[in-house]
């Protein structure tokens, strides 16, 4: 038998093992390819988190604070003067108490500055919830600055934070005393922008992007489903209909920014819409969230089988009927998957937003559509603008918030599409 | 005001598919005629006869410039109480709703579709409107070939144009560079990966790295760009002084970087589905000639591929041109002529951005060439689409 | 007499005896498709595989070149040798092995590539040619002793694809023969293609035979009966009878045979 075989040449083995090493380059090259996309995503992801921690934490002091009479009311008008009352003399006060050391008006700023600026206002609200503290003394628990806190959370024994040798042997010798107390960041989720990090929250944001995507689900949804039925049900195979198909492909491609170009030229300047109001926000979002409805709609009409068009037509039902009453049910699960993603989409849409002026200090937490609003990723965008070193945690901690929506909803689409989508 | 009204129009809208229905029902106790249509189609038919004038009204008044007048929105009443009651006029059993309910429903439906039309014409008029002023101010040729791009300190009419201060060339540069950095980084990664997750890859790894990539193209940009501008460029910052390099924290390579890291799940997901539709036989036929898996790769299933990646890269590429966040955040804002990628350079979509964010009056040179760069984005990105689609196309009918 | 070649008798001097599968078992995943295959291959033979669809006829001769190494699921047992070499041993490359037993697949597939590139293809890989010169000369002798040289000589530069469904298999053919295997394996090879097309590769394969050893697995008996020199019956995955072409279609030994034979299944 072995008459037959062939011999194999040196040279045959030596070009063997070249092409076997070649083989095994490549296979390694792919490997590493995607072990560096996966090594991006995560340093991507554990940087953001290990930045928002601080951001979750809040540092309060304790500190005694004599609610003296003579100063909330000097002219013994009673209860009518508390509102109004000069706050920021009782902290001064507090400090000059337990600080005797500190003499001139400069070291009284420092000391002061080691405080929130809501300081006073936060003894506003003791007193005006208790009146009878006035008169009395008492430990009140009064947030601290952001450069405070920053360097309390640097283990405190680092170098200065930029805080002056007085500000930072004050708060050594308070956390030497335990009246140093970390609390959870609440005031983070519940407030509205501010210009002081330590105040600064994203609900107004939330509610800015909750308004704003209402408004993108109210219009992109009815009008996605009733265009993407009449494309795949009525529609005839027309020239203008493959002009319609072109026309939804090419929009799904536009980069977003042209999108909040068209907001500011038609809506904002023709139509003379609010500025910065999630109702031009969301007109705009539903016009580049339109394309993915349409798309997913069509597909999720397309997948349901003939027979079930076929048997309620033999029933004498209309086209419309069938089209409404048994292929668009059939369909749903697919069209709002693709809603859902979509609206996933456009929450996290920041360039047309900004065209259309969503870029403004606001404050206030919006209460209607259109009222100034802006949205979460623009602020995670202002806020990486800020100057403050505290604004770094808080951008991080508004971008886990963002990240934690959008997981959210994207499981969503995935429970939906795993639950309800039939297949035929 | 105009809530009122339209509250007032839902009322009356509510109230005429009632009346509608009612009066059907009755003329079909009534009479011995059937009915053509069911009674609710009857009230339909009401519903839509009074609100379609009265909130098509309301919508005029609304996107009037200017607060709507209250004549008109008094219009939009009246034309709604005349259309309910020639509605309910109409309404016979022989009168035939159903269809005429349907046709309009449909028509509604036709309606929507036609938005995508609407869009982009709106898209394109908006754009060439605003650039056509822009142009009137400044010459098409200064602003395509001119090189000199100062906008912000063209502030008086009369500089306009004389000092070149609008020269785009500049902007284009840097768009180029950027996406180069970013392409250099995605095409490779991506691609690489694609052919290793279908050939080579085991399933347990497929099944973590598929969603792994799709995370990675779900993060929002701004994200991106936070992480660009605050990790990644200070750290190419670092790095290259220790090598003795001078390197801009805004560097377009720190940009260019993230932004190809963002694309990386596009071009690996499109060139997926490319490399997928060639043939398994064609695969075959290569093994059973003696070749290993990656020289059938490389020889046949890739260059098979080819017209595919090719559309795949060029879909990647309108993306990266089209992309803001992440250079708004981390890329720079003065506009600089240079291949250097550890310079910083601007690109169109940050100019877009500086240009049209603050304080200033609407029909300033400067929002206005906002407006003639949107142009040209919108322009390129087309055409960029349209070439890519067209490869993707012809590609696939070869293996249909 | 034994209806495979297990026994006495199957290494006779008559004939050498190419490729050898012994006790062979083959399952994709809990199914099994063949069961206690044992058969030979004789050098310089045409061996005919017939028997009804799915009764493992393609399961077998993709083992003997290793192609079921691609499928995941398939797992083979039992022995089979080449020249007398364990072909799923360590010491044998699957790469070296496979450009020794060439394939001919059902439906033609040519690379996207020109004429010259898919003869030539399997040269450049395994490094045959040093120059330009001595590839042109591998690729026209392949195409010549496929019998295509004459209808392409003025369109080497053309896509393999744009020839008809033939001149297709034939370009298969070549390309296969241009790595100078010992044996080619045809998977249907004329199933695909018209008979006109189907005759002139029949008559090529008769010609093959001189230089290689070959196995095909064909559905129609009278091409087996036209061309092979012996014959193997499979059916559900057994090797029912193999033997010599003219007394496997004159006078089989196992009813089952006669019943395929005549046309009562299959």
């Amino acid at each position: 038998m072995t008459e037959t075989r062939r011999p194999v040449s040196e040279a045959m083995r030596r070009r063997l093992r070249r092409r076997y090493a070649a083989e095994r380059r490549f296979r390694a090259y792919g490997a590493a390819a995607i072990s560096l996309a996966l090594l991006a995503l995560v340093v991507l992801l554990v940087s953001v988190v290990i930045q928002a921690m601080p951001a979750f934490w809040q540092h309060e002091v304790r500190l005694p604070v004599q609610f003296s009479a003579e100063v909330l009311d000097p002219e013994g008008l009673g209860a009518a003067a508390l509102p109004g009352a000069d706050y920021g003399a009782l902290v001064k006060q507090a400090l000059r108490a337990r600080f005797p050391e500190a003499q001139g008006r400069a070291e009284l700023r420092d000391l002061s500055a080691l405080l929130s600026v809501e300081a006073p206002f936060e003894l506003r609200d003791r007193v005006l919830e208790d009146r009878s503290r006035v008169g009395r003394t008492e430990d009140i628990l009064l947030l601290l600055s952001d450069g405070a806190d920053l360097y309390l959370q640097a283990g405190g024994d680092g170098a200065g934070q930029g805080l002056s040798p007085l500000q930072v042997s004050a708060l050594d010798s308070l956390r030497g005393e335990g009246r140093i107390e970390r609390v959870f960041a609440w005031r983070f989720f519940r407030s509205g922008d501010s210009r002081e990090p330590e105040l600064a929250g994203v609900w107004g944001a939330v509610v800015g992007s909750f308004w704003t995507l209402i408004i993108t689900l109210l219009l992109s949804f009815p009008l996605g489903a009733a265009a993407a039925l009449y494309l795949e049900e009525f529609a005839p195979r027309s020239r203008f209909t493959d002009l319609i198909e072109v026309n939804i492909n090419n929009l799904a491609a536009v980069p977003s920014i042209v999108f909040g170009l068209l907001g500011l030229a038609l809506f904002l300047n023709v139509f003379g819409l609010p500025r910065s109001a999630p109702l031009v926000g969301g007109m705009v979002l539903a016009l580049m969230t339109l394309p993915t409805v349409i798309i997913a709609g069509r597909a999720a009409i397309r997948a349901v089988p003939p027979s079930v068009r076929e048997a309620a037509l033999g029933v004498g039902a209309s086209p419309l009927q069938v089209a409404l009453q048994h292929v668009l049910p059939l369909a749903m699960p697919g069209v709002l998957t693709g809603t859902i993603i979509g609206m996933a989409r456009a929450l996290g849409e920041t360039a047309p937003l900004l065209m259309i002026g969503m870029v403004a200090f606001i404050v206030d937490v919006p209460s209607g559509v259109t009222d100034p609003a802006t949205v979460l990723p623009v602020q995670i965008f202002l806020w990486a603008d800020a100057p403050e070193r505290a604004f770094l945690a808080k951008t991080s901690a508004a971008i886990l918030v963002l990240l934690a929506f959008l997981a959210t909803m994207n499981l969503a689409a995935v429970l939906l599409r795993n639950r309800f989508e039939r297949r035929w | 005001m105009t809530a009122f009204a339209a509250a007032v129009l839902l009322l009356l809208s509510a109230a005429a598919f009632w009346l509608g229905r009612r009066r059907a029902l009755q003329l079909a106790l009534a009479g011995p005629t059937r009915l053509h249509s069911r009674p609710v189609y009857h009230g339909h038919f009401t519903l839509l006869a009074c609100a379609a004038p009265g909130f098509a009204t309301l919508l005029l008044a609304a996107l009037l410039p200017g607060p709507p007048p209250p004549v008109l929105l008094l219009a939009s009443l009246a034309l709604a109480g005349a259309g309910l009651w020639l509605a309910l006029r109409r309404i016979a059993p022989a009168f035939r709703a159903r269809p005429l309910v349907e046709a309009a429903v449909r028509a509604v439906f036709g309606a929507s579709s036609l938005i995508a039309i609407l869009a982009t014409l709106g898209i394109v008029l908006s754009l060439v409107f605003e650039a056509a002023r822009f142009f009137a101010l400044v010459p098409l040729t200064d602003f395509l070939f001119g090189l000199a791009w100062s906008p912000q300190t063209a502030i008086r009419a009369d500089q306009v144009g004389s000092s070149g201060a609008f020269g785009a060339v500049p902007v284009f540069a840097g768009t180029l560079l950027i996406t180069l950095i970013a392409m250099s980084v995605a095409v490779p990664i991506g691609l690489l990966s694609a052919v290793y997750l279908s050939e080579y890859a085991r399933p347990r790894v497929r099944a973590v790295s598929k969603p792994a990539l799709e995370i990675l193209a779900g993060i929002p940009t701004v994200v991106y760009g936070f992480f660009a501008a605050l990790s990644v460029g200070p750290a190419i910052r670092a790095f290259g002084e220790r090598m003795g390099l001078e390197v801009a924290s805004e560097s377009a390579l720190a940009a260019g970087a993230v932004m190809g890291v963002m694309i990386i799940p596009f071009v690996s997901s499109l060139s997926d589905d490319v490399i997928n539709a060639v043939p398994q036989s064609l695969r075959e036929g290569s093994l059973a000639l003696g070749a290993t898996p990656s020289e059938t790769i490389r020889r046949v299933v890739l260059p098979a591929a080819l017209p595919g990646i090719v559309g795949a890269i060029l879909l990647a590429v309108s993306r990266a041109v089209g992309e803001t966040m992440i250079v708004v955040m981390a890329a720079g804002l003065a506009a600089n002529l240079t291949v250097n990628p550890l310079e910083a350079v601007t690109t169109v979509t940050v100019q877009i951005v500086t240009l049209l964010v603050g304080d200033q009056e609407f029909d300033s040179a400067k929002t206005l060439a906002a407006f003639a760069l949107g142009l040209v984005l919108f322009v390129v990105t087309l055409v960029l689409n349209v070439v890519a689609l067209r490869v993707v196309r012809r590609y696939r009918e070869q293996y249909d | 007499m034994r209806p495979d070649d297990s026994g006495p008798g199957a290494g006779s001097t008559r004939f050498l005896t190419k490729i050898t599968a012994r006790d062979l078992n083959v399952f994709y995943g809990e199914k099994q498709a063949l069961f206690d295959v044992n058969l030979d291959i004789h050098h310089n033979t045409v061996t005919a595989l017939i028997g009804p669809s799915g009764c493992g006829k393609s399961t077998f001769i993709r083992c003997l070149n290793r192609m079921n190494d691609v499928v995941p699921t398939c797992r083979v047992e039992g022995k089979i040798t080449l020249d007398g070499d364990d072909v799923y041993g360590e010491e044998i490359d699957v790469v070296q092995l496979r450009a020794r037993i060439g394939m001919v697949f059902q439906k033609p597939n040519p690379f996207p590539k020109s004429v010259y590139e898919n003869v030539a293809y399997g040269a450049r890989i395994h490094g045959m040619a040093e120059t330009r010169t001595e590839l042109d000369e591998i690729v026209m002798s392949s195409l010549e002793r496929a019998g295509l040289l004459a209808e392409v000589r003025d369109r080497l530069g053309d896509p393999g694809t744009s020839l008809s469904g033939g001149q297709q298999q034939r370009l298969c053919i070549a390309r296969a023969i241009a790595v100078n295997p010992e044996v080619i394996l045809m998977d249907e090879p004329c199933s695909a293609l018209d008979p006109l097309a189907t005759a002139r590769i029949e008559a090529l394969i008769d010609e093959l035979r001189r230089n290689y050893t070959i196995a095909i697995v064909t559905h129609s008996m009278q091409q087996a009966a036209r061309i092979s020199q012996r014959t193997a019956f499979f059916h559900l995955g057994h090797v029912v009878e193999v033997g010599e072409t003219g007394q496997i279609f004159t006078d089989p030994h196992d009813p089952r045979t006669r019943d395929y034979i005549t046309g009562r299944f299959g």
